[in-house]
C-alpha cells in the first residue's frame, strides 16, 4: 500500500507529526496521505511516562487543546525535591536549592497514554489513518539505498516458524517520507542509525530504565497536583537514579523510580530498588493504606543533545525519542519529542509540495534527506533547550549525584545554561558493567505483599499478553554467551535488570541454561541496552502483543 | 442466503477487571474494549459460509452505545458486509437486547443468525436462547461444528462428557462455542476498507421497543485477596497440616 508519508509509532512525536502534517496540508488544500502504524493494541497501550506535561508544543499543535478535550485536568500547584539519606531519614531541598528546569508551573500531571488516545482521536477527525496492532517490522529500502517505506510483520507464525491457520503475510506499507517514532532504542531507528552512521558525530546515547506504579489512594491523604522529585537512598553512592512522586486526578497517584542504566554493580535490581523505596516513610505514608492499580516499565533515551544523533538520512527522519529529544535536565520528553515531529511535518510537507509543483514530468524531485529538517531543528527552541541542557547529565555521570547536582545548579540557575564547555561522556551504559566478583552483594527485602510486590504479581498489573505459539521476540545472537560469558561472569544480570521477569537462568540436565519467558515482556527495550555482551536483540512480536497500559 | 452476526463490545480479555471504589461497577475509563470473543468466532464462522459461497451477505448487529461503532468496523474489517448498530446505553440487559434484537430479525429476515454463546462481561449465556424464543426460531447453543445444507443446519454442540449432534431447520440461531474456529486477523486492506462500508444506526424507538428494567445492579465486589501460602519441608508436615490445620483429610 502507498501513502504520502508513513509513520511508525503513535506516540507523542508520531501522532503530532501526523496531525500537523494533516492540519497543515488541509490548510493549504493538499490531498496528502498519511498513516500511522501503532504495534500495541490499540493507541496507548505500549505509553508508559510519569508524567508532566509542558504544554508548548502542544499550544502550538493544537492551540484550543482545552476546548477539544484534551485529558489534561491536573495542574502542578506544588513542587518538592527530596535527598533520601536512608530508610527513615529525608531532607526536604529549600525551593531556591531546586535547579531551574525542575520547576513546574504551569505544567500538568497527565496520563500520557491517555493524552496519546486523544491526540489520535484529533489525528483521526481530520483524516490521518492510524492502525493499532500492526508492528513495523523491517525497513524497505529502493535500489539506491534510501528508505521507501516499512513491512508489517507476519501474523500466525507458530513457535516453530510454521504458518497457522491464521497465517497472514506482512504487508509493505511506502512512502514518499517515512518516520521512525518508536521511541526510546526503536529497533528500525537502531538499525537506520546504524545503516546511515547517524551517530558518527555524537556520543554514545545513554538510558535509563523507568518503572512506575499507579496508586489509588486514602483521598485524606491526596494533594492534587504535588509533584514530588528526588534522589538518594536505595540507590547506592554509585548508581544515579530518582525518583517521582506525583498526585494526578481521582485520588490516583503515579510513583516512579528511574535507574541510570550506566550502573556497574550487575547485583543491582532496579526493580527491587524501587519496590524497597516505597518502604520509606516519604512513600509509605501515602501508599500504605492505597491500592496498586497497574505496573510497568520503560527505557527512557536521556543522551541529550551530545548523543542525539543525525536525524535526517535518504528517505526518512527520525523523531522523538526514537532519536533521544528527551531533555534530562527538566526529565521530559513529550513537549521535546512533539515538537520534533512538528518540525518533521512543516519540512516533509514542504519538500512534497515542491515537488508536487515541480514533478510534472511524472519524474519525482523529492530530495533525498530533509536537509531543511536539520536546519529547521537547529533553529527552533527545541534546539535552544537541548542545547542549555546538554551538561546535565554527563555531569551526574562524571562527577556523581552530590557534585554532579551542585554542577547542575550553578550551570542551571546561574548561567541558564549558557557556559561555553560541553562536558562528554562517551563510554556506552553497557560497556560500564564490572564482573559480578568485584562488586558488592546486594540482598533484597522480601516483598510485603503490601507496598512492595514481587515480579510476577507486578507484571499481571501491566495486562500484558502475547499470543503463545509464535516465535520468541527476544533474540540471542550467539545461544551460548548467556551462560558462557554472562553468567559466568556477570552472573548474567538479565535476570534483575529485566523488570518482567523474562530472563530466568534454571537449572537443566545439562547445567544452567537461560530460559527466556518472552510472553511477560513490557516492551522496555533495557535487555537491548544493557546486556554487558550486546546479545539480545528486541524485535517486535506479532502486532497487538505487549501491555495494554490503562491510565500509564 | 443471507446471515445476521451479532456483536458486544466487552472489555479486552487481556485487561485485569478493576472495581470503582465505590463498588457500585466495574471501572471502564479509558480500559482497551474489544469485540467479545466468542462474538469474533460467530464473525470468523460467517464469513467461513461465504467464502464456501453458502452466504450470500453478511449483516453484524451491535446493541450498545456510539464507541460499540469501533467493534462493528472490526466484524466488517474481518469480511462482514454492513453493520447495524442500536444505539440504547440504558438496560442492556439480556432480555432488552434479545427484544431489540428480535426486531432486527424481523426486518432483516436473515436465515441464520450466528452470536457467541455469552459474552465475556456479564457471563450470562442469556440473550441468544431468548431470541430464539422470541422469533420462535430453533436453536443450537454451545457450537463446536456447524454445516449448512439446504434448507437446514447441522450443529455439532459440546455438551456435557461428550458431542450432541442437531439439525435444525431454517430460520434457526446457533451460538458459537470456543473451539468452533480459530478467527482471522483484520488485514491492513480490509480495516481500510471497513471504513467506507455502510453501518446504519437505529435507535430502540426506531425498532418500536420500548425498555423497562427486569434487574438492578446493587453492586459489584471484586473477590477476596488469596492470602500468602506456607513452605513444607517434607511430606509429613504436609500431610500433617492437611489434617490438622486445613482439616481437609
Amino acid at each position: 500500500m502507498e501513502f504520502d508519508v508513513v509513520i511508525v509509532g503513535a506516540g507523542p512525536a508520531g501522532l503530532s507529526a501526523a496531525y500537523h502534517l494533516k492540519k497543515l496540508a488541509n490548510d493549504k488544500q493538499q490531498d496528502i496521505s498519511v498513516c500511522v502504524l501503532e504495534k500495541g493494541s490499540e493507541v496507548g497501550a505500549h505509553i508508559l511516562s510519569g508524567a508532566i506535561l509542558e504544554t508548548t508544543a502542544l499550544d502550538e499543535l493544537i492551540p484550543d487543546w482545552q476546548e477539544k478535550g484534551a485529558p489534561l485536568t491536573t495542574p502542578v500547584t506544588e513542587d518538592a525535591l527530596y535527598l533520601l539519606k536512608d530508610q527513615q531519614r529525608a531532607t526536604k531541598v529549600p525551593g531556591w536549592a531546586i535547579p531551574a528546569p525542575m520547576h513546574n508551573n504551569g505544567n500538568y500531571i497527565v496520563s500520557l497514554g491517555n493524552v496519546c488516545r486523544w491526540l489520535a482521536t484529533q489525528a483521526e477527525a481530520i483524516g490521518v489513518e492510524i492502525f493499532p496492532g500492526f508492528a513495523a517490522a523491517e525497513i524497505a529500502y529502493d535500489d539506491n539505498g534510501r528508505v521507501k517505506g516499512v513491512y508489517t510483520g507476519d501474523m500466525g507464525i507458530s513457535k516453530d516458524g510454521e504458518q497457522k491457520d491464521s497465517y497472514m503475510p506482512g504487508m509493505a506499507l511506502y512512502g514518499k517520507y517515512t518516520l521512525f517514532a518508536e521511541g526510546c532504542r526503536g529497533h528500525l531507528g537502531k538499525q537506520l542509525i546504524s545503516q546511515f552512521k547517524l551517530d558518527e558525530n555524537s556520543d554514545p546515547q545513554h538510558y535509563g530504565i523507568g518503572i512506575k506504579e499507579l496508586w489509588e489512594i486514602d483521598p485524606a491523604l491526596h494533594k492534587s497536583g504535588l509533584v514530588v522529585h528526588g534522589s538518594g537512598w536505595p540507590l547506592d553512592n554509585d548508581t544515579t537514579g530518582g525518583f517521582f512522586l506525583y498526585h494526578a486526578d481521582n485520588n490516583q497517584v503515579v510513583v516512579g523510580l528511574i535507574v541510570d542504566l550506566n550502573y556497574s554493580n550487575p547485583h543491582i535490581s532496579p526493580f527491587d530498588e524501587f519496590q524497597q523505596m516505597k518502604h520509606h516513610p516519604l512513600f509509605a505514608d501515602v501508599l500504605s493504606t492505597g491500592k496498586r492499580l497497574s505496573y510497568g516499565a520503560r527505557a527512557i533515551a536521556k543522551g541529550g543533545l551530545n548523543a542525539l544523533p543525525d536525524m535526517a538520512f535518504p528517505g526518512g527522519l527520525l523523531i522523538g525519542c526514537d532519536a533521544g529529544t528527551l531533555n534530562f535536565a527538566k526529565i521530559k520528553g513529550t513537549h521535546t519529542a512533539m515538537k520534533s515531529g512538528m518540525i518533521a511535518a512543516e519540512n516533509v510537507l514542504n519538500a512534497l509540495i515542491q515537488d508536487g509543483q515541480s514533478g510534472q514530468d511524472g519524474q519525482d524531485n523529492l530530495p533525498d534527506t530533509l536537509t531543511g529538517f536539520t536546519d529547521a531543528f537547529r533553529d527552533s527552541w527545541l534546539h535552544k533547550e537541548l542545547h542549555a541542557s546538554r551538561n546535565f547529565g554527563p555531569a551526574m555521570h562524571k562527577f556523581g549525584p552530590i557534585m554532579g547536582g551542585a554542577y547542575n545548579w550553578i550551570e542551571q540557575n546561574l548561567f541558564k545554561g549558557r557556559l561555553p564547555w560541553t562536558l562528554h561522556d562517551t563510554k556506552p551504559d553497557y560497556a560500564q558493567m564490572k564482573p559480578a566478583s568485584e562488586c558488592p552483594e546486594k540482598h533484597y527485602p522480601k516483598p510485603d505483599g503490601k507496598l512492595s510486590f514481587d515480579k510476577l504479581s507486578s507484571v499481571y498489573l501491566s495486562n500484558t499478553n502475547h499470543e503463545e505459539d509464535q516465535p520468541s521476540h527476544l533474540r540471542l545472537l550467539d545461544p551460548a554467551i548467556p551462560v558462557k560469558v554472562n553468567l559466568a561472569k556477570y552472573n548474567e544480570p538479565a535476570q534483575r535488570y529485566c523488570p518482567a521477569g523474562v530472563y530466568e537462568i534454571v537449572e537443566a540436565e545439562s547445567g544452567p541454561q537461560l530460559q527466556i519467558n518472552a510472553q511477560n515482556c513490557v516492551h522496555c527495550k533495557t535487555c537491548d541496552i544493557k546486556d554487558p555482551s550486546q546479545n539480545i536483540c528486541w524485535v517486535p512480536p506479532e502486532g497487538t502483543g505487549g501491555p495494554n497500559y490503562p491510565n500509564m | 442466503m443471507k446471515v445476521l452476526v451479532t456483536v458486544k463490545r466487552v472489555i479486552d480479555y487481556n485487561v485485569k477487571i478493576r472495581v470503582k471504589p465505590d463498588g457500585s461497577d466495574v471501572d471502564l475509563t479509558n480500559v482497551k474494549m474489544a469485540v467479545n470473543p466468542f462474538c469474533e468466532i460467530a464473525v470468523e464462522e460467517a464469513v467461513r459460509l461465504k467464502e464456501k459461497g453458502i452466504a450470500s451477505e453478511i449483516v453484524v448487529v451491535s446493541v450498545g452505545g456510539s464507541e460499540a461503532q469501533e467493534q462493528l468496523r472490526t466484524a466488517l474489517a474481518l469480511g462482514a458486509d454492513r453493520a447495524i448498530l442500536v444505539e440504547s446505553t440504558a438496560n442492556t440487559e439480556s432480555l432488552n437486547v434479545a427484544k431489540l434484537l428480535a426486531k432486527v430479525v424481523e426486518q432483516e429476515q436473515p436465515s441464520l443468525v450466528i452470536m457467541g454463546k455469552q459474552a465475556i462481561d456479564s457471563d450470562n449465556n442469556q440473550t441468544g436462547q431468548m431470541l430464539a424464543a422470541l422469533c420462535d426460531m430453533p436453536q443450537a447453543t454451545f457450537a463446536s461444528e456447524v454445516s449448512v445444507a439446504d434448507n437446514s443446519v447441522t450443529v455439532t454442540r459440546e455438551i456435557d462428557g461428550g458431542l450432541q449432534t442437531l439439525s435444525l431447520q431454517l430460520p434457526a440461531i446457533v451460538t458459537t462455542d470456543l473451539r468452533l474456529n480459530e478467527p482471522r486477523y483484520a488485514s491492513l486492506p480490509n480495516i481500510m476498507k471497513a471504513k467506507c462500508k455502510p453501518l446504519a444506526t437505529v435507535t430502540p424507538d426506531d425498532l418500536g421497543v420500548t425498555l423497562s428494567a427486569h434487574t438492578q445492579l446493587l453492586g459489584v465486589n471484586p473477590p477476596p485477596q488469596r492470602s500468602a501460602g506456607v513452605k513444607v519441608k517434607s511430606v509429613a508436615e504436609l500431610v500433617d497440616k492437611l489434617k490438622n490445620e486445613a482439616k481437609v483429610i
